[in-house]
């Protein structure tokens, strides 16, 4: 009992620290004394955030190396685009099309992770990165393929394979407007992301991925993540609690990349390449495999990071890929795991069982 | 002979592939990880040679092999200062640091060398026949599968009938029985960083000798497709890199030719997924049931 009242306390804590943080930051902003950068970098953070926990529960919690979480990210953010352009007559309430246009991502997103995930998650290990990793370049590919436009008639969609079609194609009648453009991507988007909606996002991500955890889902998910053969014999079905950490996963990420390419009255399907799903992982790996604060924790301070380096100007990517590297020899060094321990034995908190790790 | 001619950049784009792929194969067969830096040091290659030639005007008989040396100690360095010290670690915790060492290559580049693409002139020119010029040969294919041979076979043998390729082997099969047998296997594995950067080296003078422009990120995306190549002939084997590579490349350029241009890297992944559901192991891999 008392170990399950100590998750629930550190559940509680990482609830209460991210609102205390937004709460902060949001007030700062109203009164003007961030940065117009800092400003603009809400948004973004909290996708960030939420793309970390998310893939936290397939990295971390389910303990498949997932290649191609912007993948999800991109089916996600233009989706969302499109929802959110083309409901504009229809429903002219901005925060209503907002919560819209994040459904649709993630449904859109979850669809992707369903058709990625049942093929896939047959593989082990590498291989199954190399074919995530695979799927984020395909999806990259075929968006940039993709021409969407709407007008009265509904929505408009050519799919540009030969490379020669452009927006007449679609045949849009007057007083229709072009979406997508191919590989010039979304253009003209109506900005409709707060920094609001993306404490809302990072709140029932971490509600949606906590609960997940604690459950007996999560449990199972855990047990096939640690041996799966043991999972097996005692009736555990691999693949159904495997499909239910990557959908989920893919889902709330797509949501995070609708509120994403929300934030910007532009956006291309590079975006959201190889080295954006390899950033994500950066963050989850940093903030600790399984642990969902540590994935908050990780993803703001690493965004911010590159940002703090700019008055290093040209050397600031040098030295962001020389601290990667001293935090990863650092945390994986035996004298400095040992040298941890014994601090935090000192201080009396963190004991552990006998020949526990 | 259209059909003859796309087959022959297939085949010389697949021969890079190969090459590339051959340091990423041997890298994982016996370190157990992917080494994400792998197509940064062909970007570094590529950038001695190209300094060699045009700012110290060697010829292209001294380039080459300085090139090779200069990756080769590269190599050896980062696997001594960033992957040694995580032996132990998990292989996310490694693939994180190969990340990182990934950044610092290429933003190292672009300190050194600027971000604007330098054009690297051919270091393969002789004339041909124009009977064969006609086909779509010229002399980088040439080249580039004459090497891609080469070294297939020469590192067929080393690893089969050498000392050092035996202990490569049998560090691949167990570290520790290996230790016992008396294998060095830090120097073991050093080597076969030395190895694989080295042919990094190579592929990046004949990548950059047919494509030519040369930047910092030059390495990242023929890196992927190389890796995938790897996957694809089945990560660890040999021949299975040698295959992989060709088959990629030549899919790529059929693809390009035949379906669209614009689709060709997503016809390359879709065929390694297919190839995966089938094989799991990919075409030449080893099978390994799992033991309860």
């Amino acid at each position: 009992m008392k170990g399950l009242k100590k998750t629930m306390r550190v559940d509680f804590a990482t609830y209460i620290g991210v609102t205390v943080a937004f709460v902060v930051m949001y007030l700062l902003q109203l009164g003007g004394h961030l940065s117009n950068s800092l400003s603009g970098q809400m948004v973004p953070i909290c996708c960030f955030v939420s793309m970390a926990v998310s893939l936290n529960l397939v990295v971390g919690i389910s303990g498949e190396l997932s290649l191609g979480h912007a993948g999800f990210m991109s089916v996600g953010a233009f989706s969302g685009v499109i929802a959110g352009m083309s409901l504009a007559d229809v429903i002219p309430s901005v925060p209503v099309r907002l919560a819209i246009a994040l459904v649709v991502g993630a449904f859109f997103a979850a669809i992707a992770g369903f058709i990625v995930g049942v093929p896939v998650l047959r593989l082990r290990g590498d291989y199954l990165a190399i074919v995530t990793l695979a799927f984020g370049q395909i999806i990259k590919d075929l968006i940039n393929c993709l021409i969407v436009g709407y007008d009265s008639h509904g929505l408009h969609i050519v799919f540009n394979v030969s490379g020669l079609k452009s927006v007449t194609d679609l045949h849009l009648e007057e007083g229709g407007k072009a979406i997508i453009k191919g590989a010039q991507g979304a253009v003209g988007v109506t900005k409709m992301a707060s920094f609001p909606a993306g404490y809302i996002l990072v709140m029932i991500t971490l509600i949606i991925v906590l609960n997940m955890v604690r459950s007996s889902t999560g449990r199972s998910i855990m047990a096939i993540r640690d041996n799966r053969i043991a999972a097996e014999s005692v009736g555990i079905n691999v693949t159904k609690y495997k499909l239910i950490a990557f959908v989920s996963s893919a889902a709330l990420a797509g949501a995070a990349g609708a509120l994403y390419g929300l934030n910007y009255g532009s956006l291309v399907s590079s975006r959201f390449d190889f080295n954006t799903s390899i950033l994500i992982l950066v963050y989850v790996v940093l903030g600790g495999l399984g642990n969902i604060w540590g994935s908050v924790i990780g993803a703001t301070v690493l965004y911010i990071l590159p940002e703090m380096l700019r008055s290093f100007s040209n050397y600031r990517m040098l030295i962001y890929a020389v601290v990667l590297i001293l935090v990863m020899l650092l945390t994986n060094n035996e004298q400095f795991k040992q040298w941890r321990e014994n601090m935090a034995e000192k201080l009396g908190r963190g004991k552990r069982a006998e020949g526990g790790v | 002979m259209v059909f003859f001619s796309y087959l022959i950049s297939g085949i010389s784009l697949g021969s890079v592939y190969a090459i590339i792929a051959l340091g990423y194969t041997m890298v994982y067969g016996i370190a157990k990880m992917l080494n994400f830096a792998h197509g940064d040091v062909i970007m570094v290659g590529g950038y001695v040679c190209y300094c060699a030639l045009s700012y110290l005007h060697l010829p292209a008989i001294v380039s080459v092999p300085l090139a090779m040396i200069a990756c080769t100690v590269l190599g050896v360095v980062i696997e001594g200062l960033a992957y040694r010290p995580l032996r132990q670690a998990g292989s996310l915790a490694v693939l994180i640091t190969a990340i990182g060492v990934s950044y610092f290559l290429q933003n190292g580049a672009q300190l050194i060398w600027s971000a604007t693409p330098k054009n690297f002139a051919s270091v393969v020119h002789f004339d041909l026949p124009s009977s064969l010029t006609s086909l779509g040969l010229s002399s980088e294919a040439i080249v580039t599968v004459g090497a891609c041979i080469v070294i297939m076979i020469a590192l067929t043998t080393f690893v089969n009938k050498t000392k050092l390729g035996k202990a490569m082997r049998c560090c691949s099969e167990d570290k520790g029985a290996a230790q016992i047998m008396g294998i060095n296997v830090n120097r073991t594995i050093s080597m076969t960083f030395a190895i694989g950067s080295a042919l990094a080296a190579v592929a990046g003078v004949l990548l950059c000798s047919a494509y030519p422009t040369l930047q910092p990120t030059t390495g990242s995306m023929p890196g992927i497709k190389a890796f995938t190549a790897a996957v694809f002939g089945g990560i660890g084997s040999i021949p299975g890199a040698f295959l992989g590579g060709l088959l990629l490349g030549v899919i790529e350029a059929m693809a390009k030719a035949y379906i669209s241009t614009n689709l060709a890297n997503t016809i390359v992944f879709a065929v390694l997924i297919i190839v995966l559901l089938v094989r799991p192991t990919g075409l030449l891999g080893k099978y390994a049931p799992e033991k309860v």
